[in-house]
């Protein structure tokens, strides 16, 4: 299988504090990759240095196989070498917020259209027919006019997830999708999640919903201080877990 | 009594004759004036001093000096400039020699300062999430600001434009100490001419309530239109 997404040695760091220590990754078509780690952990920061809503500060990222080119500045710190192949590779790494960040002036629908036809450059009319078929399979097919404020969060976090997928992502990059919401709205957007991993779409979520990265994703990768403490098939993350570390925040988040 | 009613309707014709040249003043001044607040506030926040300092320079001064006097100044001062140049030779010239033109000058002018400072602070409360959003969606800067950040930031300044624009409404009666004869400038004639004070002026008065009674009304409407999204239902 291709890989879809790789990531080499990652370094970030905040000021003086380094909270990505060299983390490499990779994720072939259709892998589910579950982050798991307290906070603190880095796993956020790892997200988002894949589609550089953070800039590394050295390491590399592959995705499709293009690296994204980076250039070291004097301060130890990096910039982008082309803005706009990071806009073209962002395009393809549609992300799902912890708080949605949807649009709030704009309609469901005018959400989930507005990406593919100002960023992709595909026609309206196409737009709309992928927007409304989305939101059909999230289950907000009649709420397309409505304003995001006048929905739940667990059905504006559904309305975020068409938004992602009408982009056709290669990679789904989710950022703790439920740690906003209700409990009683968890479930609704869990199940939206795992209708997408059963359909063999990559993506990468970093969770702290322990029985959900334990049914559906395809791996696990505990992140512990900057580091990948420890990775693999869920069934022996979960089930069996080597580092002390790992063992300690299993018993601390599952019940 | 009857006198001052006989008076009253005597001179309502008048007034209301001159009410488009207030209008036209208001509109002109606010679309100039608003549209000129646009790169105010973006240069404002731009990270380059060279755009930030003078946008703030000029934002300092126009909300720091008095109107009118800003008003005499390009009024006196350009109209100064003009007679004996080229300029009156040229097709400019019927303009430049009308108080009309100057007062649209000056109040556009001031509106983009006042504006300018509105809009500023309603870019800078734009939810950070949204215009992340954006940039993570492959978003170009330019599109991230006319996408995102300016309707966003429109809608949150509204209310406080919609004030600056009934302001600007009365700010206009100034135009008549340049020779433009507005509703106030009128009024300040029909003073001179019939040598009663308080008629003109409570005349006057009744008007601006009118207009800036229709404005807020007008205002209220675009601002539902442009809110929708924080109606409690649809």
């Amino acid at each position: 299988m291709d890989t879809t997404l790789k990531v080499e040695d990652l370094h970030k760091k905040f000021g003086a504090v380094e909270v990505l220590k060299g983390v490499s990754l990779e994720a072939r078509t259709g892998d589910v990759i579950a982050m798991i780690g307290s906070s603190g952990s880095g796993k956020s920061t790892l997200l988002r240095c894949i589609n550089l809503l953070e800039t590394p500060n050295s390491g590399r990222v592959y995705v499709n196989g293009e690296l994204i080119r980076m250039k070291p500045l004097q301060d130890g710190t990096a910039k982008p070498e082309d803005i706009k192949q990071v806009e073209r590779i962002r395009s393809k790494l549609a992300m799902v917020f912890q708080s949605f960040n949807l649009w709030t002036h704009r309609t469901i629908l005018e959400n989930v259209i507005e990406a593919p036809i100002h960023v992709l450059g595909l026609p309206r009319k196409e737009a709309i027919e992928r927007a409304e078929i989305l939101l059909a399979k999230v289950g907000i097919a009649e709420k397309r006019n409505f304003y995001p404020n006048h929905l739940s969060g667990g059905q504006q976090q559904r309305a975020a997830i068409a938004r992602a997928l009408a982009m056709e992502p290669s990679v789904l990059l989710f950022d703790e999708p439920t740690s906003a919401l209700d409990p009683e709205l968890i479930g609704e957007v869990l199940q939206v999640m795992r209708k997408l991993a059963e359909e063999g779409r990559t993506m990468l979520v970093v969770t702290h919903e322990i029985g959900f990265a334990r049914d559906v994703a395809s791996e696990i990768v505990f992140l512990h201080k900057g580091h990948i403490e420890e990775k693999g098939p869920p069934r022996e993350v979960i089930g069996s877990p080597k580092s002390e570390r790992l063992r300690q925040f299993l018993s601390a988040t599952r019940h | 009594m009857d006198d001052s009613l006989a008076l009253f309707i005597e001179i309502v014709p008048t007034l209301l004759a001159a009410v488009p040249v207030t209008l036209v003043l208001t509109f002109l001044s606010a679309v100039i004036g608003n549209t000129l607040a646009l790169p105010v506030a973006v240069g404002s926040l731009s990270p380059h001093i060279y755009l930030r300092y003078p946008s703030l320079f000029y934002i300092f001064v126009m909300r720091g000096t008095p109107l009118l006097a800003q008003t005499y100044l390009i009024y006196y001062g350009l109209g100064e400039l003009f007679p004996g140049t080229w300029v009156q030779q040229s097709f400019l010239w019927p303009y430049l020699r009308d108080g009309f033109w100057y007062a649209i000058f000056a109040f556009s002018l001031n509106t983009a300062g006042y504006t300018g400072e509105i809009l500023r602070g309603a870019i800078l409360a734009v939810p950070k999430g949204e215009i992340e959003a954006a940039r993570a969606y492959g978003f170009s800067r330019f599109l991230i600001f006319w996408r995102v950040t300016l309707p966003r930031a429109i809608q949150i300044c509204l209310p406080t434009m919609t004030g600056e624009t009934i302001l600007l409404l009365k700010a206009t009666s100034l135009a008549s100490l340049i020779t433009v004869w507005e509703v106030m400038g009128t009024a300040r004639q029909i003073q001179k001419v019939t040598f009663r004070v308080y008629e003109p002026l409570i005349a006057a008065g009744i008007l601006y309530i009118l207009m800036v009674f229709i404005l807020t009304r007008l205002m209220m409407v675009v601002e539902q239109s442009i809110n929708r999204h924080r109606l409690a239902s649809v």
